[in-house]
């Protein structure tokens, strides 16, 4: 019954986005303000029908409802609960309810939080948004319907890929999800524009708080996606550069260029057409990561159930609102003219020269990923293209950036003096190149990548904190100091996230330089030495789980002679799912962790041990939240919230001092 | 689906990578061998060179490796034996050779187009906003006006 009821909400979603793309659309093309005005009431309906058909699977899924086939396919009754919430998103139908509830929660807070939106430009926002609704309900409803029954329900389930059974991962898909959902709203703004064909700044204001929660959203759910890899995966990798994880990086790259430009439009009211492009592209690269994801057309280690003619519907959602959007933007694009003028040296054109690197890059993974598609469409040739070429081809535009990055986010609007600007800079360089030439003296020369890396890690960081100096404004030290604490939010994040990309980049570049790696049979009760500490087999022991077995490693670390850890990695078994999995144990630690994996029995007797030294991978992933939680101090900076209020605030005199 | 499986299973199977039994006596050919593994692509696996990748296939490539590395092979040498046999699906670092310099020069050139864009745009701005600037004329009227 729950599950018809679902099923029949979705149905109505459905309805109910039909009529919120086209009633509002049509009543802001002939200014009937009755017709604008349900844009709101029917994003809200909308978003309550998706809630209560995603509680409705979720209770199938809690239940174990066999009597449903997605369930039978991915739950089991010996799954632990968490997993069973997590298996409503750990499949095809079920992620796209996610997708479409991530969506229609956009479209919701739209509404609530869009008090301020003049009705006509929130009718258009709205109807677009719901547009966006139909098309992946009806793909929904059409393709991939989570509430098909079985007519003859089995005893249990399949159970879910056991991989996929971990808290990293039951978390990374809703994150992700609300960040390609959340630029919906950016690319909803950007078309809305275009119909009214006016860009100003208050539009500039109102598109970037979703942009920077879509961004935030994002780079949250990669960072996990990375840090689920790290752990999860049996040797530390935490990129691979796979078409799935570039279905996920490229909306990224354009998503933070366009955060960047939407600052220029709010402030300057220039860049305003590119900014519009880069918002329907941003929203182009997700839905070009959902085709990769769920088409199959590219082989990856992680995507969804292969179908083709899934594929083809999203492949058509793309053309049509890429098209669309696209045809509109030529016909219209021309009608926004920029007011604000600046010089080649300013904040404007630094921020240029980001959207530059950033888009570039972005089309960089673009063709690697699909390359290895139209070789073997148009030339008949099968071939890959793996992570040497996007190491190859990406890394200089991340130096780059990383080069110019200090300096223009602190160079002045509209006309700046370079020299002047770089003055401050000088200890920030100095200490840079000095942190390079240790990385490379103590690191003897073994890599190239790691002190050039380390030297524009140090660099970002100090000129972080170069920028947030500098903000404080002259005088006494105390002044300065008490004035920082009165800075403005979107200072504080634009520092946070900087200094955060910094030190991802040091994590990424101390990883990929400097791990160790030792592989070897050891027996039980044998020790052997790895860095600075000695690790011993103790022995080997069963354990139960609730849907696995395990067999353990008992590993006793220690250091100068003393004991300080024990690991406990292991093997599962998941017999219902019919899967093997190992468990990593990690001693994480703030210069670096070690990682051990236990393998197979050996003939000759032993355990096949793999052993890391992975130096400061710890800061690869603060350096990742850091930039997530920039995005979150911008976002609660104090113009957005009386933006939010904008109609009650009186504007108030400025007191003579 | 069945493939999707399989390529998880072999992704998550507890079984390393390389084993301890592969691992060259000497560090240097061993080293040689590591590098070059991770420009060669596990063919049965779904993107994932055969040093990281548990599948049978890849272990047999990977004593490939060794074997030519072994037998006195340059790297290029090796590399050029494995992919005679293998075809160049197996390169994971496809050579900027023929159509797929439009790969290695996508990004070179798009920069090359976007800055060439960009450089063009922002000069005439720059231009227009000096035209804004005042004009002599203006300029001795405001000092006028300034010495009141």
């Amino acid at each position: 019954m729950i599950t018809e009821l679902g099923h029949f909400a979705l149905i109505l979603a459905l309805v109910t986005a039909l009529l919120q793309s086209t009633l509002p659309l049509i009543g802001a093309q002939v200014g009937d303000r009755r017709l604008m005005a349900l844009a709101g009431p029917a994003a809200a309906v909308q978003f309550a029908l998706i809630a209560l058909s995603f509680g409705a699977l979720t209770w199938a899924f809690v239940t174990s409802d066999f009597s449903l086939s997605l369930v039978v396919a991915h739950s089991h009754t010996e799954k632990p609960l968490l997993y069973k919430v997590a298996g409503v998103w750990g499949n095809h139908e079920g992620s796209l309810l996610l997708w479409v509830l991530a969506l229609s929660l956009f479209g919701g807070c739209a509404h609530w939080f869009g008090q301020n939106l003049p009705l006509r430009l929130k009718a258009r926002v709205l109807a677009v948004q719901g547009a966006i609704g139909v098309a992946f309900l009806s793909f929904m409803l059409f393709t991939s319907n989570p509430f098909l029954r079985l007519v003859t329900p089995p005893m249990n389930g399949n159970d879910m890929n056991p991989i996929l059974q971990d808290p990293g991962l039951a978390f990374h898909p809703p994150f992700l999800y609300l960040g390609y959902v959340g630029l919906s709203m950016s690319f909803a703004f950007a078309v809305a524009a275009l119909l009214e064909g006016r860009v100003d700044a208050a539009w500039g204001r109102w598109v970037r708080p979703w942009t920077l929660a879509a961004w935030m959203f994002l780079t949250i759910g990669i960072i996990m996606g990375s840090l689920w890899a790290y752990y999860e995966l049996g040797w530390g990798g935490f990129w691979f550069w796979d078409p799935v994880e570039n279905a996920s990086f490229m909306p990224w790259l354009i998503a933070t260029a366009l955060l960047h430009s939407a600052i220029v439009v709010e402030k300057r009211e220039a860049l305003k057409s590119w900014t519009i492009l880069l918002a329907i592209f941003a929203f182009g690269f997700s839905l070009i990561g959902t085709f990769i994801v769920r088409s199959g057309v590219i082989t990856s280690v992680h995507s969804f159930a292969s179908d083709p003619t899934r594929g083809m519907a999203v492949l058509a959602i793309l053309g049509i609102f890429m098209g669309g959007a696209l045809t509109l933007y030529a016909a219209k694009a021309g009608d926004l003219e920029a007011k604000g003028v600046f010089s080649m040296v300013s904040r404007e054109s630094g921020l240029v020269v980001n959207n530059l690197l950033l888009t570039v890059a972005a089309f960089v993974v673009f063709v690697g990923t699909i390359w290895p598609l139209v070789a073997e469409v148009l030339l008949g040739r099968a071939l890959s293209v793996g992570a040497p070429f996007f190491d190859a081809a990406f890394s200089p535009f991340v130096v780059v950036l990383a080069l110019v990055l200090p300096i223009g986010a602190v160079l002045p609007w509209k006309r700046a003096e370079l020299s002047r600007a770089m003055r401050p800079f000088l200890p920030a360089l100095v200490l840079a190149v000095a942190a390079g030439l240790l990385a490379w003296a103590v690191g003897s020369g073994r890599s190239t990548l790691g002190p050039l890396g380390v030297a524009l890690a140090a660099w970002l960081i100090s000129g972080a904190l170069v920028d947030l100096w500098g903000r404080s404004g002259r005088g006494a030290f105390a002044a300065r100091l008490s004035r920082l604490t009165r800075l403005p939010r979107a200072d504080w994040g634009r520092v946070t996230s900087h200094a955060g990309l910094g030190l991802t980049i040091f994590g990424v570049v101390a990883l990929t330089s400097w791990s160790v790696e030792d592989i070897r049979v050891v027996k039980q009760g044998e020790s052997f030495t790895l860095g600075r500490y000695e690790i011993t087999f103790e022995g080997i022991r069963e354990e139960a789980g609730s849907n696995f077995t395990a067999q353990v490693a008992d590993i006793a670390v220690k250091r100068d002679g003393q004991l300080i850890d024990r690991l406990h990695p292991a093997k599962r078994v998941y017999p219902f799912a019919q899967m093997t999995t190992t468990e990593a144990a990690i001693r994480p630690g703030v210069l670096g962790d070690l990682y051990v994996v236990v393998g197979d029995e050996q003939d000759g007797g032993g355990y096949a041990i793999r052993s890391y030294l992975k130096p400061f991978a710890l800061w690869l992933w603060i350096g990742g939240v850091m930039m997530g939680l920039g995005g979150l101090l911008s976002l609660t900076d104090r113009r957005y919230r009386l933006a939010a209020g904008a109609a009650r605030a009186k504007p108030q005199g400025v007191p003579t001092e | 689906m069945k493939r999707l499986l399989l390529a998880l299973a072999l992704l998550a199977s507890p079984a390393f990578a390389v084993q301890p039994d592969e691992i060259l006596p000497d560090p240097a050919q061993e080293a040689r061998a590591r590098a070059l593994s991770k420009e060669l692509r596990c063919l049965v696996c779904r993107n994932e060179n055969i040093d990281d990748s548990d599948a049978q296939l890849a272990r047999d490539l990977r004593l490939l490796v060794r074997e030519r590395i072994a037998a006195g092979d340059s790297d290029d040498e090796a590399m050029a034996f494995i992919t005679a046999r293998y075809g160049e699906f197996v390169l994971l670092n496809p050579p900027a050779t023929g159509a797929n310099l439009v790969l290695w020069l996508a990004g070179p050139a798009a920069l090359l187009a976007g800055g060439g864009l960009a450089f063009a745009v922002m000069r005439r701005r720059a231009a227009a906003s000096e035209v804004k600037g005042l004009s002599a004329e203006e300029e001795a009227r405001l000092r006028d006006i300034l010495k009141d």
